[in-house]
């Protein structure tokens, strides 16, 4: 079994206050020196099969479709190789 | 021939009932249907009402755009059946694409719930004929995701269009809630698609439908009765 990430980040030019309330709350925790914070999701798929360019095109086409929402949201997809390698 | 206007019930949604009860109140009949059924039952226009449908898991709206009744809901829609989304049926109209930009989690992070004053920018949609342009109503808020964000070159042309359905009032009082609830841009509270038979907002207007409960007001009626109106002539 191989594992593909798939994470989804707000486009940079869209308010992220989840991450600016992190980011605030850092140096009352005496974590300094943290100019910016912005939060996403990863998603891990466990894929069974090879993960060949077929199946990522798969899973491309996925993320775009639904695990991200592409008016607010862009993604990366990769593949794990440590989680590649184990199997 | 009394107008059948169907309502979705998605698994969390919660304002399946209000809304048929204001259908009702309109005159309208009100034919409930279910996420997992394809069909419509010839309903000649349908509501997707407020609640967590799917427990608002991915995001707000994302699950429930692929349920089997959306599917025909966006043919019928592109079609030109009239469409309704209050709250979470905004989020999922969104999600579908039959409305431009999406909904993000409220700028100050924090649910929010009140009587929301309400600017009616287009009084021309299937849902809003019976309202006054520039008309002021107020009708209950209650969301935690409710930012409507766009880019700006979307924005520009739902100005330019005039698909901007609803704005917040903010030069009101403030102390007492009134304003901007959630960052959204441009201060939006609903758009409208450009054949103006889709309509999704925010606020509840199935929640003030009655002046016993809600505002005490029924400034959410003329919603109602619009799709009413309009099917009855049409």
């Amino acid at each position: 079994m191989a594992r593909v990430v798939v994470d989804v980040m707000l486009k940079p030019e869209i308010l992220d206050p989840q991450g600016q309330a992190v980011q605030r709350a850092l140096p009352r925790l005496g974590f300094e020196g943290i100019a910016d914070v912005r939060q996403g999701k990863r998603f891990e798929l466990e894929v069974e099969g090879p993960v060949d360019d077929a199946a990522l095109a798969r899973i491309h086409e996925m993320a775009e479709t639904f695990l991200a929402n592409t008016v607010i949201e862009d993604f990366t997809v990769r593949v794990d190789e440590a989680v590649r390698a184990e199997s | 021939m009394t107008a059948r206007v169907g309502v979705i019930t998605f698994p969390g949604t919660l304002d399946d009932r209000d809304t048929q009860r204001a259908v009702r109140a309109a005159g309208a009949e009100a034919v409930p249907l279910w996420h997992r059924d394809k069909d419509l039952h010839q309903v000649d226009a349908v509501v997707l009402p407020g609640g967590f449908s799917y427990g608002d898991y991915l995001r707000a709206g994302a699950i429930s755009r692929f349920s089997p009744v959306m599917g025909t809901v966006i043919e019928q829609a592109r079609a030109g059946m009239p469409v309704l989304g209050i709250c979470n049926g905004f989020q999922v109209l969104t999600e579908t694409h039959l409305l431009p930009g999406a909904m993000l989690r409220n700028n100050h992070l924090h649910f929010i719930c009140r009587d929301q004053k309400l600017r009616v920018e287009n009084a021309a949609t299937a849902w809003t004929s019976d309202y006054a342009q520039g008309q002021e109503i107020s009708i209950p808020l209650k969301n935690i995701d409710g930012r409507y964000v766009a880019d700006e070159r979307t924005l520009d042309m739902l100005e330019a269009e005039g698909r901007v359905a609803f704005r917040y009032v903010t030069d009101g009082p403030t102390a007492d809630g009134y304003g901007n609830p959630n960052g959204s841009l441009r201060d939006i509270a609903g758009i409208t698609n450009e054949a103006g038979n889709v309509v999704g907002l925010m606020p509840h207007p199935e929640h003030a439908v009655e002046p016993l409960i809600g505002t005490g007001r029924t400034d959410g009626l003329g919603f109602f009765t619009s799709i009413l109106k309009k099917l009855v002539n049409a």
